[in-house]
């Protein structure tokens, strides 16, 4: 465990001396001030457009964040080479494996809290000017503490996009592992369609097979609260709950996967 | 390689002047090739809301608000635009794109059954497209009393539908939470629809819409108009007086005022004089008034029951 904690540690440490990040997190946040002037052009409902741009900007940037970085974790450590002597250090390759996702994580983590922080900094302030009668037609308080929520299961769909990284960089190239990444991602937003399709369907294999896909392929629509939380609707713990034991389960059996295809992989 | 403060100085200099050739190239490039007016891009790629729904992914609400941006900054162009083939035709895709990418855009339904149910040159005048756009926000929130108050505008105003308008009114006061005063709206409506005094009531009710400037200013605009029809009709009635008391054309505000048939040159609400037709003796707005064009079908309606 110690052994974990350490790896983690230094990848958390490499992420913050990157440049690339520093520069991400701070586009986030001049997006986030830029929705307030954005938000003058909208004719009415300025809170609900800074939220979405806020939550939107927090995903995009936290997906960018976990596939590029989180290919190159195991990637760049094969096309530097260093990975030879990463191995001969008392460490086991599963150990490397998850040392390098808590680490990932760890900085996914740190980044959300620091953009939905921004992001709270932008509302209390378009809030502090704008007057009561107003705020009483809003359909959720700006510093709404549901957008919590919101933030909280964009991050717990990053760390399953971040396992789903970190399992391609194991045995494909940056730019395969990058468009499989971004391929999964945008048909874990399609599954329920999957699951529609069965209404369409009529042979029976068909309809079997669709439905194997729907259940195995992950199912990232779940972790999309925005427009609940946006549009002040109750987003139950219940539902925060059942979503983070999905990817919870989920990304241990992609760990597992990636830990087993790792073991097996040659480097020579 | 070692690059001296010189040597540097010299490149932030270049980059400068590079950059002020740029400029100057672009505004002689549009100074030369300027073109009257910009084609006009009545285009729009995606026009199924289910299609543009999977594009989204799960920015769905993101995607609705450059929509809604989207479907004002079309609507303030083609009000602006002296184009005589101007059509609004993008309007209600726009909105219907917008609402389906998030049904709980509530500004959207209200706003975008104002702008669709204008009559032309300041709208589209397609009330049957405001009524879908409304009826649609009911079918996913039939909890908000303030569409069926505006599906009664679009019926009053734009299809002078009083029996309609008075049963949306109705419905309007059976939703929990409904202020007080649709009620008698809807009693109003039924029993003398289309008058004065109701439209007031009407714009009225909307003036108290705090939900954002724009609606209140329109109200607060209509009401001007009200009181401006008003006011015309008393000059009128006035002027009638005094012909019937020997008064002979030409009907000049010098004359009437020395007459004492009216105290001062009248303004209408927003400080425009009125004008008066010196044969007839009939006011009338200054045609640069802000308040123009007044609602046709209330002109004649002079009834005052303030």
């Amino acid at each position: 465990m110690k052994t974990v904690a350490r790896i983690a540690a230094n990848v958390f440490k490499e992420s913050v001396r990157d440049k690339v990040l520093y520069s991400l997190v701070l586009f986030a946040v001049l997006l986030i001030a830029a929705s307030v002037l954005l938000s003058q052009i909208t004719a009415g409902q300025e809170v609900k457009i800074i939220k979405d741009l806020g939550l939107a900007a927090i995903s995009v940037i936290g997906l960018a964040i976990a596939v590029f970085i989180g290919i190159g974790l195991v990637s760049k450590e094969v096309e530097r080479r260093s990975i030879y002597s990463l191995l001969t250090k008392p460490m086991s390759r599963p150990q490397l494996i998850l040392g390098k996702f808590f680490g990932l994580t760890l900085t996914l983590a740190v980044n959300v809290v620091v953009m939905t922080a921004a992001l709270y900094a932008v509302l209390a302030l378009y809030s502090a000017y704008t007057p009561q009668y107003l705020q009483s037609t809003w359909e959720a308080p700006a510093m709404d503490l549901a957008l919590m929520k919101a933030s909280f299961l964009i991050f717990v769909e990053l760390t399953l996009v971040t396992a789903v990284a970190l399992l391609f960089s194991t045995y494909s190239s940056p730019i395969w592992s990058t468009l499989f990444t971004f391929g999964l991602v945008v048909v874990g937003h399609f599954s329920a369609d999957l699951k529609n399709f069965e209404s369409v369907l009529e042979s029976a294999p068909l309809i079997w097979m669709t439905r194997a896909l729907y259940y195995l392929l992950p199912n990232l629509a779940t972790f999309d609260v925005k427009l609940q939380v946006v549009h002040g609707q109750a987003v139950p713990m219940s539902y925060l709950a059942f979503s983070t034991g999905y990817a919870a389960v989920y990304i241990t059996a992609l760990l597992v996967t990636a830990m087993l295809v790792f073991a097996r992989r040659d480097f020579k | 390689m070692f690059i001296t403060r010189r040597d540097r100085l010299f490149g932030l200099v270049a980059v400068g002047v590079l950059l002020a050739m740029a400029t100057a190239l672009q505004i002689e490039r549009d100074r030369q090739f300027a073109t009257d007016a910009p084609a006009k891009q009545d285009l729009l790629y995606v026009q199924s809301p289910e299609t543009m729904k999977r594009f989204a992914l799960s920015y769905a609400g993101l995607a609705a608000d450059i929509y809604w941006i989207r479907a004002i900054q079309y609507f303030g162009s083609e009000r602006r635009s002296t184009d005589p083939s101007r059509n609004y035709g993008l309007l209600y895709p726009l909105l219907n794109i917008t609402t389906s990418l998030d049904p709980r855009f509530n500004i959207a339904y209200r706003f975008g059954a104002i702008f669709l149910s204008e009559a032309p040159p300041r709208g589209p005048g397609r009330p049957d497209q405001a009524i879908a756009l409304l009826e649609k926000g009911i079918a996913v929130m039939p909890d908000r009393w303030e569409y069926y108050q505006d599906l009664g505008y679009v019926h009053y105003w734009s299809r002078q539908d009083y029996n309609a308008a008075a049963e949306w009114f109705r419905k309007a006061s059976e939703v929990p939470g409904a202020p007080w005063f649709l009620k008698p709206l809807a009693a109003h409506t039924l029993a003398a629809g289309g008058d004065r005094h109701t439209a007031r009531l009407l714009y009225q009710a909307l003036a108290e819409s705090r939900e954002n400037d724009y609606m209140q200013k329109d109200a607060h605009r209509r009401l001007r108009q009200l009181d401006v029809m008003d006011a015309m009709d008393v000059l009128n009635a006035r002027v009638a007086d005094f012909k019937q008391r020997g008064g002979a054309p030409p009907f000049t505000w010098p004359r009437l005022i020395a007459a004492h048939v009216v105290p001062g040159v009248p303004t209408d609400s927003d400080g425009f004089p009125l004008a008066i037709d010196p044969e007839t003796g009939v006011t009338h707005l200054d045609p640069k008034s802000t308040l123009l064009p007044l609602p046709s079908e209330l002109l004649g309606k002079a009834a005052v029951r303030r």
